[in-house]
């Protein structure tokens, strides 16, 4: 197997929880605690996971917007989880970021081409036949009018802005994009386009992605693994066929169970499965398996035993003491334990 | 829960054209940006255009002040004894307003009114823009320091603020108008020039801490939306962002703050010169006619005109900085 571009190994961030006039630190926020996974070149991760479970935290984690607290990120081959900034800026242009909210990620003040054609200004990147050239082809590609070059990014709809995020990740040809949740704030109509969009691109530009959605029917259509995260841990690793078809995670089952079904046969096989209770938080987590206060299946051994993520089926990991859907040889090992 | 997201439709590969011809016309291919937007909108405010128009009307009185006064008035310092009636040391005819004086004479020394109030336009307006500009100066330079660093720098500023917003400025300002006046010869400037020097750096050297507070605020709003993410992610460094991307954003609360300063600055300085502190005699400024007025309380015109020129002043500055505010962001709605 050839080396990933990026590997993430045993990611940590944790935000200090300060009291006071005199800043004493009195906890931390474990947003982000151990997450390890690999981004192939050319393939699409998805990252899922319910709102607050560090998502976000992990991808700029990667981008090194924010410091990690412990872990390692590797990028081309590059440990860049303590690099400086000025040493990382030229890697920066093969490790794009598209922002969750198209209405915050671009400035007002700015044109459409002032923000498109930013990433050459701000990389000293030399464009053949000048940046409005080069801004206007990538507009182009990705469905907006190169006309409206000069226009303001009030004058656009999410959908559109979205689309102006994308362009300014594509200016300097990266090789990865982390996208957060590219279509959550767009209406359900216009996130079918913006994925296409996503599709089109990578077939076109040889782009990897990571995807981060919240909920696991964003990323079902464009994904080729897809990773699930609860309360800062990865919980579930699977491909996509052995993730929708045969999940072992209890939580998987649930974030699966709440996803309506496209066909109507293969919904008699699912029963909606209602999660109790809110997602604890991040500042004061559950001990051991960290689902055990919703999960229906929790024994003794989940409140006392954190469950390590194992390979259970071939490209399948998962962190439960009783999975679903195991393959029977996985089946004795659990058994042993309860 | 939301709706299955049906990728493969025929329907979604909806060309972005199609979605795209939504926005405007097809001639306006040419951006509004926010400031020309907020220019259309100020245009069909009619109170802030008339408040604008005052300031401009106002503004260009005290430019042409000698002008002016050369025109329709007497030297401002002139005595016209023959004005007043020697009796009652009232102006004659009870004001001695004519086709000569157009707002009537000072009782005692029958000086022209009108060429003092327009005079004292000059000072009000340059001592109150000159100490509005420091107070903005400082004030955005602090404000943006604070919010866009934070930590300590930012605890410290942030006091600094809450000490100069607390403080007796009026008290303080006596005082040291009072005692650095006295030192002319150290200070190489004196008269009217130190009087005026002094009175924008106190008035411009103690507003500073309300901008502060606002520019910190709206800076750290600022810092934390994704497109200050999205310059750093591509390699951004502090001055890009903070000059590039912050600063333009700020503009905005930074022109309407300064506008509503000013008439604040009117009043202050009209207070000092009231209270004797101010310019000296026999310069005219409105406040120190206010003062010399009250001693005349049976001579009304002397009061009504300076009173009039501080009253229209700041009200015609804060119509035209409500206006603005509106302008600008009119999802702050008052
Ligand atoms: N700068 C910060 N300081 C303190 N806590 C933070 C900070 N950023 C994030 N957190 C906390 O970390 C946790 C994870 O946040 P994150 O934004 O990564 O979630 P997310 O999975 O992206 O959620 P969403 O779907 O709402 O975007 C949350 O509990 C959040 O409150
Ligand atoms: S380890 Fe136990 S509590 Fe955790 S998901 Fe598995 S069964 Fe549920
Ligand atoms: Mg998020």
């Amino acid at each position: 197997m050839t080396e990933p571009l990026l590997s993430v190994q045993g990611l940590e961030k944790h935000f200090p929880v300060t009291k006071g006039l005199l800043q004493r630190q009195v906890g931390a926020v474990k947003a982000v605690d151990g997450v390890s996974f690999d981004v192939r070149k050319g393939e699409t991760l998805g990252l899922v996971g319910e709102s607050g479970c560090g998502k976000t935290t992990t991808g700029r984690l990667i981008t090194r917007l924010i410091e990690p607290t412990g872990g390692k990120v590797i990028f081309e081959g590059h440990d860049i989880t303590h690099m400086s900034q000025g040493k990382i800026r030229p890697l920066r242009r093969d490790m794009q970021m598209i922002f969750q909210d198209p209405y915050s990620s671009l400035n007002p003040r700015h044109t459409v081409g002032a923000i498109v054609g930013a990433p050459f200004k701000i990389q000293g990147v030399h464009t053949e036949q000048g940046v409005k050239k080069a801004v206007q082809d990538i507009l182009a590609l990705v469905g907006l009018n190169p006309e409206h070059y000069n226009r303001y990014p009030h004058e656009f709809s999410g959908g559109q802005r979205q689309r102006i995020g994308i362009a300014r990740t594509l200016a300097l040809k990266p090789k990865l994009i982390i996208a957060d949740e590219p279509v959550s704030a767009l209406d359900v109509s216009i996130q079918a386009q913006v994925v296409n969009l996503l599709e089109d691109l990578q077939n076109e530009l040889d782009l990897t992605y990571l995807v981060i959605a919240h909920d696991l029917s964003v990323v079902r259509h464009i994904s080729d693994r897809v990773a699930v995260m609860y309360l800062g841990k990865i919980v579930e690793l699977a491909d996509r066929k052995g993730l929708y078809e045969s999940p072992m995670h209890p939580y998987t089952n649930a974030l699966l169970s709440a996803v309506p079904i496209p066909d109507p046969k293969g919904k008699a096989g699912r029963e909606r499965i209602r999660l109790q209770g809110d997602v604890p938080s991040p500042l004061n987590p559950p001990p051991a398996c960290r689902f055990h206060t919703r999960c229906w299946k929790a024994q003794e051994i989940c409140k006392t035993e954190e469950p390590p993520l194992l390979q259970l089926a071939p490209g399948h990991q998962v962190a439960c003491h009783f999975p679903e859907n195991a393959p029977a040889l996985a089946e004795p090992e659990v058994a042993a334990q309860t | 829960m939301t709706a299955p997201l049906d990728v493969s439709g025929e329907e979604t590969k909806a060309t972005p054209e199609a979605v795209l011809s939504g926005v405007g016309g097809p001639k306006a291919i040419q951006g509004r940006s926010l400031g020309q937007i907020a220019w259309m909108r100020l245009k069909k405010d009619k109170v802030a255009l008339t408040g604008a128009g005052v300031v401009i009307f106002l503004v260009l009185v005290a430019i042409f002040a000698p002008l002016i006064v050369s025109w329709f008035g007497h030297p401002p310092n002139e005595f016209h004894q023959e004005m007043i009636d020697t009796m009652t040391m009232r102006p004659k005819g009870g004001s001695g307003i004519s086709g000569d004086f157009l707002f009537g004479v000072e009782p005692q020394n029958g000086r022209d009114l009108f060429s003092r109030v327009v005079y004292g336009a000059r000072i009000s307006l340059l001592i109150a823009f000159f100490a509005t500009l420091i107070s903005v100066l400082i004030g955005t330079v602090m404000g943006v320091v604070a919010g866009y660093f934070g930590g300590w720098v930012d605890t410290i500023i942030s006091r600094l603020m809450d000490i100069f917003l607390a403080f007796p400025i009026l008290v303080f300002a006596l005082a040291l108008v009072g005692v650095l006046g006295q030192f002319e010869t150290q200070l190489g400037v004196k008269g009217d020039s130190l009087r005026i020097l002094l009175l924008i750096f106190v008035i411009g050297f103690f507003n500073w801490g309300y901008i502060a507070r606002i520019i910190r605020g709206q800076t750290l709003s600022l810092r934390e939306r994704e497109f200050v993410d999205a310059a750093r992610s591509l390699g951004a460094r502090g001055p890009y962002i903070l000059f590039r991307e912050i600063l333009p954003n700020l503009i905005a609360p930074i022109l309407i703050y300064a506008t509503l300063l000013v008439p604040a600055n009117v009043l202050f300085e009209a207070a000092l010169s009231f209270l004797g502190v101010g310019i000296q005699p026999p310069t005219a400024t409105w406040g120190a006619m206010l003062s010399a007025a009250t001693k005349y309380y049976t001579v009304p015109h002397f009061m009504i005109f300076p009173g009039m020129a501080i009253f229209i002043t700041v009200l015609a500055f804060n119509l035209f900085g409500d206006g603005l505010r509106d302008a600008l962001d009119p999802k702050s709605s008052r």
